[in-house]
C-alpha cells in the first residue's frame, strides 16, 4: 500500500469527487427544505428547488407589475456596468501608478509611502465619507470599488516591474531604448499577464463592496435585490441571486484566465 | 585608444572594490578578464557598461568621457536575462531597429519594417538561429538563448562588447561551440570585446590579451580596505604555463581541461 501523499486519483474518478460536496450539499439541502416544507408548505426559509426556479424564471423573464421591467436583467446590467467601471478604472490605474513607482525612482520614492498608507484604510469605513463626498449615485459606488482593489492592483504591479531583472532593462538601454521605449516595449508586455492575474484576485473584493454599496444605497443591483427582499425573508430570490453572482463571478475568473492564455503564449512557459 | 582607464578607483563608503585601475585597450583586441569571486571584475564591467561610475580617476571611451549610463554604444551579454521573454527571437533582435528608428511607438511598419526584418534575419543567421526565428526564448535552449543575445547585442555595432560570464551556464560542448563563434564573429566584424569568465582556459585560449584582477594588498583586520588591481596583464599568444601556474595559484580558479590551450 502506497503512502497517503503518493496517492493520486485517475482523471474521471478526480473529477467526481469534486462534484462530490456539491452533490452532497444540495442533497443535504433538498432534504432539510422537504422535511420543513412537510410541516408548513408556506415556510419561506428553505424553499424547495422548484419555487427558486419558478421565482428566478420570473424575475427572468416576466416585466415587474411595478415597474415593467425585466428585475433580474435590470439588476445585473446596472451591478455589472457599476463593477466593469469600478475594475476597469483600478486596472487603468494599477498600470499607469504601478508602472510609475516601480520604474522610475523619483516616483517610486514620491508614490509608494502614499499607496501603502492607502491600501491600508480599510475601504468599507471611508464608504459613508463617498457617500457624502459624491452623493448616493453610481459615482460613490464606483469609487469604492476603485479604493478597494486599486492599491492592491497597483502595489502588485509595481512588485512586478520591480521583479524585472535589471538585466533587462540595461539590455534594453545598450539596445538604444530611452524611458518611454523601455515601458513600451519591455515593461508594459511583460507587466500585462501579472495586471490580469492581480485583476483575477482582486475581483472578489470588487464583488465585496459592489454588493456592500447597493445595499446601503440604491435603487437597482444585484446587491441591492436581495438586501431589498430580505425583509420579507424571500428566500425563493436570494438563493439564485447568490448562485447568479457566484456563476457571474467564476465567468469573469475563467474569462481572464483563458485571455492570459491566449494573449500571453510565453507566459505560462516562463515559470 | 578605444577605452582609456587612469588611475581610476571605485569606492562603496569605507570598501575600497578597485584602486588606482590603469588600462589602455585598442580597437580590435579580445580582452579576457579572470580573476577570484569578489574581487571587483563584475564592478569593473559594470563601470565600463555606465551602470556604476568611477569614484576617482578617468574612464575615457574614445577620448571622451564614459557616458554615465548605458547606451547604444557599448553592447552587452549577461550569463541570463539577456532576452525578453515576451518576444519571439526575431522581435528580440528587431526590436534593437525599432528602438532607434521609432522613438515614439516601438514599432516599425511597412517597408521600413521589412527593411529592419532583413537585418534582423541576416543577424540571426549569423550566430546561426535561422530555424528558430519564431521561437519564444523559453523554448530555446540556453546556448541558444546566448547566440539570441549576441545577434541582439551585435545589431548595434557597438564601439565595444561586453560579455559578463556569457557562457557560464553552459554545458562543456555547446559552450566550444560557442567560442567558436564568438571568435569567428570577432574577426569578422572587428569587434573589441572585453569578457570576464570565471574559466581559466576560457580566459586563456579565446582573448588576445588576459587580464588579471586581484587585491595586491591585504590586512586582515578590514578585508575591504584595499581594492583588486589588475595584476597579470598578458598577450595571450605568449603565456608560459609556469605563468598559468602562477595565475591559477593565485586567484584559485580551475583550469577546466588542463593541456590544449593556446600557450
Amino acid at each position: 500500500m502506497k503512502r497517503l501523499v503518493n496517492q493520486h486519483p485517475p482523471r474521471t474518478i478526480g473529477y467526481l469527487l469534486g462534484l462530490l460536496p456539491f452533490v452532497l450539499l444540495l442533497l443535504a439541502y433538498v432534504a432539510a427544505s422537504a422535511a420543513r416544507l412537510a410541516e408548513n408548505p408556506n415556510d419561506p426559509l428553505l424553499p424547495s428547488l422548484g419555487t427558486m426556479f419558478e421565482t428566478f424564471w420570473r424575475l427572468a423573464t416576466e416585466p415587474s407589475r411595478r415597474t415593467g421591467e425585466l428585475v433580474l436583467w435590470v439588476d445585473t446590467a446596472a451591478s455589472l456596468t457599476r463593477l466593469a467601471l469600478g475594475v476597469g478604472i483600478s486596472m487603468l490605474m494599477g498600470l499607469v501608478v504601478g508602472i510609475l513607482a516601480g520604474l522610475i525612482p523619483y516616483a517610486g520614492r514620491t508614490l509608494s509611502p502614499l499607496i501603502t498608507a492607502v491600501a491600508m484604510i480599510p475601504p468599507l469605513a471611508v464608504l459613508p465619507i463617498l457617500f457624502i463626498t459624491f452623493g448616493v449615485g453610481e459615482l460613490a459606488k464606483v469609487v469604492l470599488i476603485v479604493f478597494g482593489i486599486a492599491p492592491f492592483i497597483i502595489r502588485d504591479v509595481q512588485q512586478r516591474v520591480e521583479e524585472l531583472p535589471t538585466e533587462q532593462l540595461i539590455k534594453a538601454q545598450t539596445l538604444g531604448a530611452s524611458s518611454w521605449l523601455i515601458v513600451l516595449r519591455v515593461v508594459l508586455p511583460q507587466v500585462f499577464p501579472r495586471l490580469l492575474d492581480a485583476t483575477r484576485l482582486a475581483l472578489g473584493a470588487a464583488w465585496l463592496f459592489l454588493i456592500a454599496s447597493e445595499a446601503i444605497a440604491a435603487t437597482e443591483g444585484l446587491g441591492y435585490r436581495i438586501f431589498l427582499v430580505r425583509r420579507f425573508m424571500d428566500m425563493a430570490t436570494i438563493l439564485p441571486y447568490v448562485v447568479w453572482i457566484t456563476l457571474l463571478a467564476f465567468l469573469f475568473d475563467l474569462l481572464l484566465r483563458l485571455a492570459n492564455r491566449w494573449l500571453f503564449p510565453w507566459y505560462g512557459g516562463r515559470r | 585608444m578605444i577605452v582609456t582607464f587612469r588611475n581610476v578607483w571605485k569606492t562603496y563608503g569605507r570598501d575600497v572594490v578597485l584602486e588606482r585601475l590603469n588600462l589602455e585597450v585598442q580597437a580590435g583586441e579580445f580582452i579576457t578578464i579572470v580573476g577570484a569571486s569578489g574581487c571587483g571584475k563584475t564592478t569593473f564591467l559594470r563601470m565600463l557598461l555606465g551602470e556604476e561610475t568611477a569614484s576617482r580617476g578617468d574612464m575615457l571611451l574614445e577620448g571622451a568621457p564614459m557616458p554615465s549610463e548605458p547606451g547604444p554604444d557599448r553592447g552587452v551579454v549577461f550569463q541570463k536575462y539577456s532576452v525578453f521573454p515576451h518576444l519571439n527571437a526575431l522581435d528580440n533582435v528587431l526590436v534593437a531597429e525599432e528602438f532607434a528608428r521609432a522613438r515614439l511607438t516601438g514599432r516599425l511598419f511597412g517597408r521600413v519594417r521589412q527593411r529592419a526584418r532583413a537585418k534582423a534575419l541576416e543577424m540571426l543567421e549569423a550566430v546561426g538561429l535561422t530555424h528558430a526565428v519564431k521561437k519564444y526564448p523559453h523554448e530555446l535552449s540556453g546556448g541558444m538563448q546566448q547566440r539570441l543575445a549576441i545577434a541582439q547585442a551585435l545589431m548595434k555595432n557597438p564601439k565595444i562588447l561586453l560579455l559578463d560570464e556569457p557562457f557560464g551556464a553552459l554545458d562543456p560542448g555547446i559552450r566550444r561551440d560557442m567560442h567558436a563563434l564568438i571568435l569567428d564573429l570577432w574577426r569578422r566584424r572587428r569587434l573589441t570585446i572585453f569578457m570576464v569568465t570565471h574559466d581559466l582556459k576560457e580566459g586563456f585560449y579565446l582573448g588576445t590579451r588576459l587580464l588579471v584582477f586581484d587585491k595586491v594588498r591585504h590586512d586582515p583586520q578590514a578585508p575591504n580596505a584595499y581594492g583588486a588591481n589588475i595584476t597579470y596583464d598578458i598577450p595571450v599568444g605568449r603565456v608560459e604555463p609556469e605563468v598559468l601556474e602562477e595565475i591559477r595559484d593565485q586567484t584559485g580558479l580551475p583550469v577546466a581541461g588542463e593541456a590544449g590551450f593556446r600557450g
